[in-house]
């Protein structure tokens, strides 16, 4: 056992998804174990960019500092891409009557010599969707030529006047450790407004949670009815078989589906689909577990166990399984990473755990697509998911192969 | 090798029409067809044959690892009785067996240690006190010139095949059966170590006094070792008979072949009646 450990680990497979599968583990225990907050809660409206948030108005409180920076040209160096930049001298030489000699190289002045030229005239040849989008650069980009000071005002109760309360000059700046009220989302937040990262790091733990369940479920069972119907024969591997063979044939996601369906939304939770998910994928393992125990039942060693005069539960535990468990722990690990995508697919189409209670990763995938964050381009509300489930079920095949490898000396290369 | 006596004792294992078939329909093959035997007690009997002639069939079915079709074994003149778990693991402490491939023979998992104190439950030594215990161990193994306290805490893998065989023998020193079914023991092991696994086999006979039914495919040997030779074909008996008679003055046709492939040292070898 000890032996069998220390080779896994100079398997490169097995470390590389042990790797994988340590961090992922890491995150879904350390990440909840030091945010005590729920999950759940709702911090802010629907999809935020991933970032650091902080308060505008502690930020204009803050202490201020005087920076020796050229703040214009590098506004514009910022905010002005080359694609811009390209079509502002296609519509400039197509349009504008000027050569492209004349036009300046530097950026600030290239923004002023564009603001004096541009005219937002019918043009023949141009379509609606370009127009609008000159009008709004030509707009962004002389709010940005503004080089004045921000007043800002409160106003009296009474007269309604507006009393100066503090400027901002407009070349102050702070530091953003000065702003006490801040807040950082890692990978954005939800169609919820949930934080994203948190929330994922609880998902990736319940699906492991609820992986396990179901591949130890599924194991169990595979297990016992593949011993008994490969050990005891007869009519027992008959009726085994046939039930094994009658699950196989009915696909078991469409099995998973019609059991989900017929349960009650609220009663259905994380453990319930674990079970459900469990109870319906145990038949290869049957299959597998039995074959190997036909081969092994009539090896001598199990016969000079017999002439021993050990009872049948004895043999089956000394004689058979030690020589199937290598076999067995590696169906437990493609199970559970089987069950992971079963879950994630299931909550895709609703019927998932309900939806109120807990996060998993198919259930987060169901919020991201019934919130249309896909065509929104709201990559941080989906690609974070996707990647978890790929991870976890790549690093539990890669430890399933890794595994084989050692077990199976025939596959090493 | 004369044994005198041998009609007058009484028969310790006979069988009358044993039958076994694998299978059923079109896909029946009957392994071994109706056959009767009678075993006599101190004896050492072969049953000879080549492979697939259902030698090892018979052996599975005396030792009742396997179900009878059709006919009956008397096991010391009474019909057997292994229905329940109880009766077969009585009848284990009257029969034992060594099989052919040693590596396979033992369980991986398990320490030597192990399988020897099996042996010792299962005569009901399970309350001996430890001191005891290892003193029947060490006994047992030096019976077969290995050394226990070079086995203990050891894995099976960890020997050498004959080694390995020379531990069955070690095992059956301590079950003392009444008899033993020796399958094929010398089959996997070299020659040299052959002739020792052998000459143990015959000295524990004589210290124990049980009968030996060596089942293999090495007539030479059969010669060399048996009182009562069973020349076995396509799942029947075609010659019973004393080792002398069979061998020396073989009637089957069958054996005269068998007599005939042993390949001499000294003669340029016969191939073509293979």
């Amino acid at each position: 056992m000890k032996n069998t450990i220390n080779q896994a680990f100079h398997s490169p497979k097995f470390v590389f998804g042990f790797v994988i599968f340590a961090i992922m583990l890491c995150l879904a225990i350390l990440v909840p174990a030091f945010s005590k907050a729920d999950p759940l809660a709702m911090q802010a409206a629907a999809c935020y960019r991933p970032g650091t948030y902080f308060s505008i108005a502690d930020a204009i409180e803050a202490k201020k500092y005087n920076l020796k920076m050229d703040i214009k040209s590098h506004r514009f160096d910022k905010t002005l891409t080359q694609e811009d930049k390209d079509s502002m001298v296609e519509w400039l030489v197509k349009f504008g009557n000027v050569e492209e000699s004349e036009i300046p190289a530097d950026a600030e002045e290239f923004v002023v010599f564009w603001i004096n030229n541009y005219k937002d005239i019918k043009i023949k040849g141009l379509t609606n969707a370009k127009k609008q989008y000159y009008r709004k650069l030509t707009a962004k980009l002389s709010a940005m030529l503004k080089t004045s000071d921000i007043v800002i005002a409160g106003e009296d109760p009474d007269t309604g006047e507006l009393i100066e309360e503090n400027k901002i000059e407009f070349n102050s700046f702070t530091n953003v450790n000065d702003v006490t009220v801040r807040k950082t989302f890692l990978l954005g937040t939800d169609n919820f407004g949930r934080d994203e990262f948190i929330e994922l790091c609880h998902a990736v733990g319940t699906s492991l949670k609820m992986g396990l369940l179901a591949g130890t479920i599924a194991t169990i069972i595979g297990l016992i009815l593949g011993l008994l119907s490969g050990y005891l024969g007869g009519i027992v591997d008959d009726i085994i078989v046939f039930i094994t063979n009658l699950f196989t044939v009915i696909p078991s996601f469409v099995l998973i589906i019609l059991i989900s369906f017929s349960v009650d939304q609220s009663a259905r939770g994380v453990l319930l689909v674990g079970i459900i998910i469990g109870a319906t994928s145990w038949t290869w393992t049957t299959r597998s577990v039995r074959s190997q125990v036909i081969s092994l039942r009539n090896r001598d060693h199990v016969n000079m166990s017999k002439l021993s005069g050990h009872s049948l539960i004895r043999i089956v535990f000394e004689d058979i399984l030690p020589y199937i468990a290598s076999y067995v722990v590696m169906a437990f690990i493609l199970q559970i990473s089987s069950a992971i995508l079963a879950e994630a697919q299931l909550s895709m189409l609703g019927l998932g755990p309900a939806t109120t209670k807990v996060a998993t990763l198919g259930l987060m995938m169901n919020w991201a697509m019934s919130a249309q964050t896909p065509l929104a381009g709201q990559w941080w509300a989906f690609l974070p998911v996707i990647v978890s489930i790929a991870l976890v079920a790549f690093s539990l095949n890669l430890m399933n192969t890794g595994l084989d490898q050692v077990f199976n000396p025939q596959l090493r290369d | 090798m004369v044994v005198t006596n041998t009609t007058e004792r009484k028969p310790c294992l006979s069988g009358r029409g044993v039958t076994k078939v694998f299978g059923f329909g079109n896909q029946k093959t009957v392994a071994v067809d109706h056959v009767d035997f009678d075993f006599r007690e101190g004896d050492i009997i072969s049953i000879v044959g080549e492979s697939g002639s259902g030698k090892t069939t018979i052996s599975k079915m005396i030792l009742g690892l396997i179900g009878v079709t059709e006919g009956e074994i008397f096991f010391q003149g009474q019909p057997r009785d292994i229905k329940t778990h109880r009766k077969k693991q009585e009848y284990w402490k009257g029969i034992q067996a060594i099989f052919q491939d040693p590596f396979a023979t033992y369980n991986m998992f398990k320490k030597i240690d192990e399988v020897l104190l099996d042996c010792i439950n299962m005569r009901g030594g399970k309350n001996l006190p430890k001191e005891e215990k290892e003193r029947l161990m060490t006994e047992a193994c030096s019976f077969v010139n290995l050394k226990y306290a070079e086995l203990t805490n050891k894995y099976p893998f960890e020997l050498s095949g004959g080694q390995m065989q020379r531990l069955m023998i070690a095992r059956i020193f301590l079950l003392k059966p009444k008899i033993l079914l020796a399958d094929e023991p010398t089959s996997m092991i070299d020659a040299c170590s052959r002739a020792t696994i052998l000459d143990m086999l015959l000295k524990l006979r004589d210290e124990i006094n049980m009968t030996i039914v060596f089942i293999t495919h090495d007539i030479g040997l059969a010669y060399y070792v048996s009182d009562t030779i069973y020349i076995m074909e396509h799942g029947k008996f075609v010659e019973v008979g004393k080792a002398d008679d069979v061998i020396l003055n073989p009637q089957a046709p069958y054996t005269k072949r068998l007599i005939s492939d042993v390949p001499k040292i000294h003669e340029e070898w016969d191939l073509s009646t293979v």
